[in-house]
């Protein structure tokens, strides 16, 4: 059974712009994924969906075989809690050190204390952060605030990691780190979905690629890169193309 | 979970946001007060106007010459009529020796002039609602086709009410209490609304919190519960506070001044301790109900 299986999945928001348009796919337990494609082509919003933090306007999303139309609104959060999710901006909440952020998602689903006390410092050491247990979101730098929001995604060990754009806001060197620790966590047997435009991270990763436009799944490859495949020459002359230059370098 | 992981978030989140929930607690502790002196003050003018209604009565003035069974049949007949509330009889006598009181000197001269006692033998019919004196007129002595006043039973001499007094002290008394009454319901509902609005502008800096709270997985309740336990702390401070300002403004303004004015000791104002019980319940009331609602907006995610 796919971990998540989408079915002519489309959303269309209220003011009419498409966010998916009858998108199809499957994806295998353990499966590293990565969602790409230029802003606005939907991989936030599938990202949204699998949440259920959207709706989708026609079509059927099963995560684990289960249909998400049929959990009730109060079924949402149990279903949240199998789910890790890291986001762009990291929603750490500022109020909270870093050890209370990654104990909430454990407390949330009441977990003993003991055993909380023994999970959040262990995975803060996983991610590299066991020197700033006691720090608050605003006194760390962008790459260790987005590690504690990857702990608190996966202290759980949730079957399934979403990450929106986790790179987004980083340097290509803390990116990198980033990315290294998310693998770490498929490796453990965790299905992962990443949706990002940083190209770069997905050539060298060399994972299963679903490349979206304008809501619509226009290519699915395993171990693809950001682009299609393409040599050298094609790629000089589609940026040629592009920038309208002819092929002896002068203007057309 | 435990209560006291809801207790201690609920510490956490009125510590570090200390400055709205500074301002919801004045915003309170500011309504009660005004409530706790508007409450007393509507109630003794309404017990006030209430007094002044109960002096509305219907007079049956009784023939000369009438039987002792014919006077008792008309007390159970005025008895039995509706509206009444209670019957009094007043004799000529009685009704003399009164009338004299109230001016003894226009007795001094004239009261041989007067030779017997003019006075009729006398009904005094309070009614249980000052508004339905005209009807029970209408019942004691009802209009024939002329438009004559025609008594329904032989005893009766006439029906009458002193009626421009009437018409006035109607009049006069359902204003202050439509007025009072329209008061009273103005300030309670801006005491709610501003609380709630208080309350709104404390949770809604905290909105982002919530939003990220659902995403990783919390229940509503989960999530609502600290914040209807600082809803219950800050209304609750609140309360105390006004309560305190109440009783001290009480012992040493008013309650020297008691036995001077007779508003301040009407008969129907609400008791000191139930009207800050009520103060401090409606105080946390709103307060919590005020967080948990407007919560709900940001719960939809």
């Amino acid at each position: 059974m796919p971990v998540v299986e989408l079915r002519e999945v489309s959303k269309i928001y209220d003011g009419g712009s498409v966010g998916l348009d009858r998108a199809s796919t499957r994806i295998g337990r353990g499966e590293f994924v990565f969602l790409v494609g230029p802003t606005g082509c939907g991989k936030s919003t599938a990202i949204r969906l699998l949440t259920k933090e959207l709706d989708p306007s026609a079509g059927d999303i099963l995560i684990a075989g289960k249909k998400l139309g049929d959990v009730s609104p109060s079924k949402v959060p149990l279903l949240r809690r199998n789910i890790g999710t890291v986001f762009q901006d990291y929603k750490l909440l500022p109020n909270r050190t870093v050890y209370d952020n990654v104990a909430y998602s454990l407390q949330v689903i009441g977990e003993p204390r003991t055993d909380i006390r023994r999970k959040v410092p262990d995975i803060l050491r996983l991610v590299g952060l066991s020197t700033k247990l006691h720090n608050f979101p605003d006194e760390l730098s962008g790459g260790e605030q987005q590690r504690v929001s990857i702990a608190r995604a996966f202290v759980n060990h949730p079957p399934l990691l979403l990450a929106d754009e986790p790179t987004g806001n980083l340097d290509p060197e803390t990116s990198i780190g980033i990315m290294q620790l998310i693998y770490r966590i498929n490796r453990t047997g965790t299905t992962v979905v990443v949706a990002t435009h940083d190209n770069e991270m997905v050539d060298k990763m060399r994972r299963r690629v679903i490349e979206l436009r304008e809501g619509r799944i226009v290519r699915d490859e395993l171990s693809g890169l950001y682009r299609p495949d393409e040599s050298t020459t094609e790629f000089a002359v589609r940026l040629r193309g592009e920038l309208g230059v002819g092929p002896e370098g002068h203007p057309n | 979970m435990p209560f006291g992981f809801f207790l201690k978030e609920a510490i956490r989140g009125l510590s570090r946001n200390s400055a709205p929930a500074l301002a919801a607690l004045l915003t309170v502790m500011l309504t009660a007060l005004v409530l706790g002196v508007f409450i007393p003050i509507v109630q003794a003018t309404t017990g006030t106007a209430n007094e002044v209604r109960d002096r509305v009565v219907v007079n049956v003035y009784v023939k000369d010459g009438s039987t002792e069974a014919e006077r008792t049949e008309l007390r159970t007949a005025i008895e039995r009529t509706a509206n009444v509330k209670s019957v009094e009889f007043i004799s000529k006598d009685e009704g003399l020796a009164t009338a004299r009181e109230k001016n003894p000197a226009a007795f001094e001269e004239g009261a041989e002039l007067l030779g017997e006692n003019p006075l009729p033998d006398t009904f005094r019919v309070v009614p249980d609602d000052p508004g339905e004196v005209a009807g029970i007129i209408d019942r004691l002595a009802p209009k024939d086709a002329d438009g004559v006043r025609v008594p329904s039973l032989a005893a009766i001499d006439e029906v009458r009410n002193k009626e421009e007094d009437t018409a006035k002290i109607l009049s006069a008394t359902s204003l202050v209490k439509i007025l009072t009454a329209g008061l009273a319901a103005l300030l309670i509902f801006a005491s709610v609304a501003l609380v709630a609005n208080t309350t709104r502008l404390s949770i809604f800096a905290r909105r982002r919190e919530v939003e990220v709270m659902k995403l990783v997985g919390a229940t509503n309740w989960f999530i609502r519960w600290p914040f209807v336990i600082e809803g219950v702390f800050v209304g609750f401070m609140g309360g105390v506070l006004a309560v305190l300002l109440l009783t001290i403004a009480k012992e040493t303004f008013i309650d020297p001044l008691e036995d001077r004015f007779a508003l301040l000791a009407a008969p129907e104002t609400i008791d000191f301790g139930l009207l800050i019980g009520l103060l401090l319940l409606a105080c946390i009331a709103v307060s919590s109900a005020g967080s948990a609602l407007t919560l709900r907006r940001f719960l939809r995610v």
